[in-house]
Formats: structure tokens, sequence, C-alpha cells
């Protein structure tokens, strides 16, 4: 059966592909549109990246948008090693159910759930305890690391799964204290999932409109609330043009990363 | 772990607290504003305890949620019918994906599936607004159908529910592809070859082995599509119209157009009651131990 | 006419050549063994009979008709496979029906087809269980139960025992003799073990770099060897290799290092100057202080070996020849480190290898 599918396969992965891709191939390539008309094509410029460059609106939101994905992934990477560490290793303790329900829920619960409810905690802790005194960055914050941890929380589950128990006897035989072994043996070794779990916290949150909305004051507006409101205006090529600036920094950061990792591990395997 | 018997607290706490206080927390509050009456307050809605003249007092209601009953229906079946589809499509288009990707040489995989991890990696937002220039009617799918002169009139592709229900199928459609690949790729190719020896032709193997074995990686990726689905709001809000409502938008409309957080509270608990049998659901399925490992 | 007929049959992946212009048959109720290491092409031949590869030449037929571009699935062999490969999502008996579902056998006669096989491998109690329930030995019963239920023609065995621990291994050789006896059914088995082959193939090929080296029943394959590989893979041997002279009444070989030429069996026509090799199988070799008649070279005892039943004595000349001697281990408790012997042999254990 291996041989007679080749055509049905390679068709399968042409079209799924270009499902996939060709809505953000259009999107960059009619940013480049020197036309204001979406779909009409005026020939190539770079005008409405000028426009961006001068559009102070989307440069302060970006900003805002960039100090919260970090601040914010850094903390959910963190919370989610611990979090990873106790679902994987420690398979029976006290409310081990419910932490696990926790770790997976926000994973997929609806983001107007998750907004909603952590604004109504904010709210409900700023009238009983006067924390916080407002909503902002530092709101937007603790809600994309909550559920950037539980994603986290996954990609270290998933590696220490991977990782030979055996080194680490190895190194408690060798007369390293646990502590040490976590930090010297067993940090290193799932490495590659820390580098992808911090990544994945920092553009979840770099790309969250929905949570940011409700938990976000009014000094704070991150960039893709930013693109929200010109979006429902309609259709710019301003926007196409942030939407691609906004694509190729991920994409590159991403491509980095993963190049990095990849390096990383044909060293270990050549080593 | 080894030597963590008595300090494995240290590491339990931090995530076990945060989320207890950050996500847990949050939904009960959620269910206590459900049950207070919106007012001209800041915050607004009715205090749900009150310390009175005879002690303390508690006003709870469930007006939100007979207005809620009382309200358009349509929401809540679209949110499932929509979500269904989408489920249903994505398991269509996203199976020959997987399949051809765990058959692949093994050094194509790992790019395949980058490829198809890649727009996860997006913005969601930008991948929805890019459909909008694609299907409105002076988008580029009418331009290019009136060039040909196949069409007079622009076709209404947009803020309907045939685009609501492809901007979900294009948004999940990896939520799929990674579970499926996932067991599609484990599956060993010695059992393909037993079932073609024992006279199975390539459709029959497929039938009955590759799909059968493949059946816990279709049920979490329809978990993964569905769930996330339902409460979906960038989506209806972006591709929809007024005819296509969903739960998220509709708990959005309360909250923001309205002002009305008991009702959007309400509707964040209807949304979760639906939702919680596919949670425990998915749950199990990630729990579960793995058996039939040989 | 046989039932298994491979002619000049040739499978390469990429460049190298896996199975190389193999010709061979495999007669009605035989139990024909593929025998030999690694990296051989063995389990490549197996799988080209199978119908999972096609050759890049030759033929292969069966009971007569040529099945060379017949899909697997049509081919009226089965195969039982190393890792058993038992479908995890059905239960054992489903595993045993699989074949018989997909030939459309009616129900009633499929159970009983099921209860039958599961009777033969003593498997009848555990129809109801998944294979993940089951231990190797019992997984191993199975997927000969679902390879049989079919009535092939012909069984391919991939390294039936492969899995099994000794113990097991030993007790299930001499079930699959017996079962292979009560159906009739034709066997092919792969193997890199040669006691296994031994001690159960009625014919033995053994196979190097994707050729056929020697085929012939288990006797004829360790007593008279055809190559050294086939004498040097298949069970112990002392090899000499030298150039043969004539002597006054036999012809010889003359070994670098050793004084006399050794005196070769007489079967073979062999013209003096002829490079050739002498293998003489351990245990033909007998130890004594004294020099004793015919073929017999002198050797210093470097170690004692002691394997149970047998022990073996290994042996060094003073020009650095090194030879194997079996034995009962009662005999060879007289031998200490360091004793000069005899090795001596009768020239008929000889079997002369031209290189």
């Amino acid at each position: 059966m291996s041989r007679r599918l080749t055509l049905f396969r390679a068709a399968a992965l042409a079209l799924g592909f270009g499902f996939l891709y060709l809505p953000i191939a259009l999107l960059v390539a009619y940013s480049f549109n020197a036309s204001r008309l979406v779909a009409v094509w005026g020939g190539w410029s770079l005008h409405w990246y000028g426009e961006l460059v001068r559009d102070d609106k989307f440069g302060a939101a970006a900003w805002n948008s960039l100090r919260i994905a970090a601040m914010a992934a850094t903390l959910a990477l963190l919370l989610g090693t611990c979090a990873g560490f106790a679902i994987e290793r420690f398979t029976r303790f006290r409310g081990r159910a419910v932490f696990g329900f926790m770790l997976m829920a926000p994973l997929v619960v609806p983001e107007v759930i998750l907004g909603l409810s952590l604004l109504l905690l904010f709210v409900a802790s700023q009238a009983w305890l006067g924390w916080p005194a407002g909503r902002g960055l530092m709101t937007v914050t603790i809600a994309h690391a909550t559920f950037g941890c539980c994603f986290v929380a996954v990609l270290v589950r998933a590696q220490l799964a991977g990782f030979d128990r055996a080194l680490e006897e190895a190194a408690l035989d060798l007369g390293a204290r646990p502590f040490g072994v976590l930090w010297r043996v067993t940090l290193p070794g799932i490495s590659p999932a820390l580098v992808s779990g911090w990544l994945l916290a920092f553009t979840l949150s770099l790309d969250d409109l929905v949570v940011a909305s409700f938990v976000s004051g009014p000094s704070a507006t991150t960039l893709p609330m930013a693109v929200y409101s010109s979006v429902r205006i309609g259709v710019t090529p301003e926007v196409n043009a942030l939407a691609t600036v906004f694509l190729g920094v991920v994409i590159l950061l991403i491509a980095g990363a993963f190049s990095l990792i990849a390096r990383q591990e044909r060293r270990r395997l050549s080593s | 772990m080894t030597g963590w018997a008595r300090r494995r607290w240290l590491l339990i706490a931090p995530p076990f607290l945060w989320l207890l206080v950050f996500f847990l927390l949050p939904l009960g509050i959620v269910a206590a504003i459900s049950l207070t009456q919106p007012a001209d307050t800041i915050p607004p809605y009715t205090p749900l305890i009150t310390r009175g003249a005879g002690g303390i007092e508690i006003d709870a209601g469930t007006a939100s949620y007979r207005l809620l009953a009382q309200g358009d229906g349509r929401a809540y079946a679209n949110s499932l019918g929509f979500a269904a589809l989408a489920t249903g499509l994505c398991l269509l288009v996203g199976y020959p994906i997987a399949f051809a990707i765990a058959r692949a040489p093994k050094t194509w995989r790992n790019p395949l599936l980058f490829l198809v991890i890649l727009p996860f990696w997006t913005s969601l937002l930008i991948r929805v607004y890019a459909w909008i220039a694609i299907l409105q009617p002076t988008g580029v799918i009418n331009r290019a159908l009136e060039a040909l002169g196949l069409i007079q009139a622009p076709l209404l592709l947009i803020y309907n529910g045939f685009s609501v229900v492809l901007g979900l199928v294009y948004a999940y459609l990896p939520f799929m592809i990674l579970p499926l690949y996932g067991s599609l790729s484990q599956l060993d190719e010695s059992l393909l070859e037993a079932a073609a020896d024992l006279g199975a032709r390539p459709a029959q193997v497929f039938w009955r082995v590759v799909l059968p074995l493949s059946l816990p990686g279709m049920a979490a990726g329809a978990l993964l599509v569905f769930i996330p689905a339902i409460g979906e709001f960038v989506i209806p809000d972006l591709l929809g119209g007024a005819g296509t409502p969903m739960i998220g938008k509709v708990l959005w409309q309360e909250f923001f157009d309205n002002v009305d957080w008991p009702a959007a509270s309400a509707v964040a608990m209807a949304l979760v009651a639906l939702l919680t049998a596919p949670l425990l659901l998915a749950q199990r399925l990630v729990e579960r131990p793995r058996e039939g490992e040989t | 006419m046989p039932l298994l007929e491979i002619s000049g049959v040739g499978k390469k992946f990429a460049a190298v050549a896996a199975v190389d212009g193999v010709s061979l048959s495999v007669e009605r109720g035989e139990l024909f063994a593929l025998l030999g290491p690694s990296g051989c092409g063995k389990t490549t031949l197996l799988r080209l009979i199978a119908g999972f590869e096609r050759p890049d030449a030759g033929r292969i037929l069966i009971d007569g008709s040529d099945v060379t571009e017949m899909p697997p699935y049509r081919r009226p062999v089965n195969m039982m496979f190393q890792s058993y490969a038992l479908f995890p999502h059905l239960d054992v008996a489903g595993n045993v029906a699989f074949g018989l579902r997909q030939e459309g056998m009616a129900r009633r006669r499929r159970e009983a087809r099921v209860a039958e096989m599961l009777a033969l491998v003593q498997m009848a109690d555990y129809a109801r269980r998944r294979p993940h329930e089951l231990s190797g030995g019992q997984k191993q019963r199975v997927a000969l139960a679902r390879a049989l239920a079919k009535m092939p023609k012909l069984l391919l065995l991939d390294e039936p025992l492969a899995a099994l621990d000794r113990k097991l291994r030993e007790e299930t050789r001499l079930e699959l003799i017996g079962i292979q006896e009560r159906v009739g059914t034709s066997f092919v088995f792969v193997t890199h073990d040669q006691e296994e082959a031994l001690g159960m193939a009625s014919r033995i090929a053994v196979m190097e770099h994707g050729r056929i080296a020697q085929i012939g029943s288990p006797g004829e394959i360790y007593e008279r060897p055809a190559t050294r590989f086939v004498a040097d893979f298949v069970g112990a041997v002392n090899l000499f290799d030298g150039v043969v002279v004539a002597g006054s009444n036999a012809t010889g070989l003359k070994v670098e290092g050793i004084d006399a030429p050794l005196p070769l069996p007489d079967s073979p026509e062999l013209p003096a100057g002829t490079h050739a090799a002498l293998a003489v199988r351990p245990e033909k070799l007998r130890l004594s202080a004294e020099r004793p008649e015919g073929a017999a070279i002198a050797a210093t005892v470097t170690s004692v070996n002691y394997q149970g039943g047998v022990s073996v004595v290994h042996l060094a000349t003073s020009s650095g020849h090194r030879l194997k001697a079996q034995m009962a281990s009662a005999d060879a408790l007289g031998f200490a480190r360091g004793e000069p012997v005899w090795a001596g042999w009768q020239a008929a254990d000889g079997v002369v290898l031209r290189q």
C-alpha cells in the first residue's frame, strides 16, 4: 500500500498546505500593493509600510505587547516547568486530579471565559483587598502567564517523559544532590522544551486579543487590540503591512529558535 | 523524582496555587456574579453579599438565567452546529494530510510538521483577517470569477455560516492534524503488512487496521477542535454576520456593548455547562495509560 | 512440481544487492530454513516470497503459478512476523479471524476455524484477551494461529523464536515441528541461529551476502560444508589453509608452521599445488599425551572451557595456530593449562574446502 497512494498523498499535502498558506501569502502580497483597494493590483509599492511607520498608534501598542509577552512568557516558563515536573514525576499527591484538570482546561477553555473570569477576579479583588489598583500591563501579564504556563507544562511534560531517568540516577550515584541533578542534568536535557515553551508562551501572548480586551485598562492597549479596532472598520493595506511585519518577526524568531534547537540536538548526537 | 520526596511541594505549590487563584477561583466568581443583577454602579452589578442591619445578607437571583432562557436560542444552536461541522470537516481535511506526513520519508516529516504548526504560532486575528480580503464582495475570489466572466454579481461568501465554518476549519486544522499524526506515525508498519498478508487490499487495510488504530488520535483531535470552536469569538465576529451569532460573541456583546456583567456571566456559565462533558472526556483521554504498546 | 520455486531472484536497495541471483525450490511438507548472519538477505528473500518487496530480477512460482507481480493480499502464503504484528485493537479471536473475514467466510465456519486454530496452539482459553495482556510465548502462538488460519500453501516465519527466552525457545521448537507435521503445510523460516536451523529444518539454505552458499539437509550442511563460510558459520571448526602436495600413498595439505603435511580425506581429486583449506570439527579432535596414528598436530593446552556436559579445550601450536577440541567434561578433566598434547583425528573426518 505504500507505493500506490503516492499521488493521492502528494495531492493531500499540496491542497492542505495551499489551504493553510494561501491566505497568508495573499495578505503579504497585497501589503506591497500600491492601490488602496484590496484585491485590485496597482503595482508594487512600499507605500503602506511608510504609512505604518508614520502611524504612532501601532508603535505604542506594539511596545506594550512586547513587554507583556516577555514578562508573561518568563513567568509562564517558571510556573509551567514546575507544573510539568510535578505532573510527570509525582504520580501520587493530594489534589493531583484537580491539578491535572487545571493544567489541561485553560488549553481549551474559550478565551472569552478566561478573559471574563479574570476580569471579575481583578474587580472583586480590587474591591475587597485594594489590589490590583488598576488594570493594565500587570493584569494582562498575569492573565497571559496563566494560560501560557499550561502550554509550557505540556511541552515540558512530553520531553520529560522521553528523558532517560538513568541519567539522573547516574548523577545521584556520582554524588550530585537532588537540586544539583535538576540543575545540571535534567534541565539541560529538556532545554528544547524550555526554549520552545517560552517561545510559545511569548507568541500566544503577542497574539491574544480576547483575554487582553477583558483584563486590560485604557492605558495598556496591546497590538492585537489596536489591529482589531482597525480591522473592524475594514480591510486596509496598512493593516496588511502591519500583519506582514508581524508574521515576519514571529517566523524569524521561531525559525531561529528551532534551528538552534536542531543544531544543539545534532551536536549532542554527534558527540 | 529521585530524592525529592519531601521537597516536592516546592515544585507543586507555585503552579498549583497560581492556577487555583487565577483559573479556578475566577470561575467561581463568574458563577457568583451571574446571580446578581445589573446596576449603574462601578462595578456594574448589585453586591451579592451585603452587611445589613440583620447581619450578612445574600442577594442572589436567577434573573440573568431567566433572561438567557427567554433569549435567542440560535447562538447556542449555531455554536454547537458550527463547531460540530467544523470538527467533521477538519477530520476530513486533516486525515489525508496527517496520513501523508506520517507516510512521508523520515527526513521530510519534521519539516512538514513544522509547516503545519507554523500558522498556529502566528496571530489568529491576522489569519482570520486574511480571509476577509479573499471572501468579501470585492475580494479576491469574486474579482477573479468576475474577470473570468463566470458570475455577474458577487457571490455572498462572507458574513454567513459558510464563512464562519470555513474560518473555524482554517484556524483549528493544525489541532486536528497533530494528534492524528501522533497516532498514525506510531502505527507499526508490520501491522499493515500483516493485514495485506492476510488478504486485505489497501482500502481494506485502511478501514480495518489504520482507521481503528487512529481512533484515539481522531478523538483527541476532535476535542481539541470542538471545545475551543464552541466558544470562539474572533471568527464569528470578523467572518460572521447578524444571522450567525455564536455564544462567544453573545458573551462579548453582553459585556462590552450592553455592559451587563451578570448576563455575560450567565452566558459564561452556560458555555461552561456545554463544555463540561467534552472537557472531562478530554482529560480522561490525556490521563489514560497507554495500552496496547507491544 | 515443487511447491515454491525461486529462480534467479535479485533485489537491490539503493546500490546494495540484498538478494543476488538466488534460486531454490521447496517441496510440499518441508520445514525449510534460511540461515545466515544478519544482513545476508534472508529476511529480504522471505519478504520477496510474501510479496512485500518486488524483485528486480527473476521469478517466484508458488504451486506452479507465477506470483512475481502478485500483491501480498492475493498470494496463497501467510507470514508470521518477527514482532508478531498482532492487531492491538482486536482480541485474540479477532486476530485469528482477520484473514478469514477478508475471505468472506461465513460466520459459523469462521468461528469453528478460529476455535480449531486456537486449540491447535493451545490458546483456546485466551480467545477474548487483547494482545497486550499476553506473554511473549502466548503472542507467538496467536501469531502462528493467525497465519495458519487461512490454510496457506506455504507458511513463512521470520525469526519465529527470536523473541522468546532460551528455555521457552527449546520447547517451542519442538511444538512448531509437531504443528507442522499435523497441518502438513510447508514452512519456510528465517533464522540466524544455526542450532535452530539444524534442530528444526528438513533442509537448510545457508546465505551469505545475498547469495546462497549451500543448500542441503542439516547433516550435509554440518558434516560436508561446501565453503569456508558455511563451515565457519554452522558450528565451530578448526580450519587449516595450505597447499596440496602429493605424498607417497595419499595427497596431503602443507600448512605453514606445521611440519608434516596433513592427510586429506580421499574423496576429492586435487592436483598438487592447489590452494585449499581443511576443516575439522572440534568434536573430531582426540587429545593424547603420545603421538597417535594418522593425522596429528603437537600443541599446548591454553585453557579449558567448562560448558556443563561438554568442555572445550583450547590449544595453540608452537607456530601460533589455535585449535579447539570438544569432549565430554569428564574426559577434559585430565588436561591442565600449559600441558603439551597431541591433537589427532581420522583423516576421513576432515573436509576439504576449495578456495
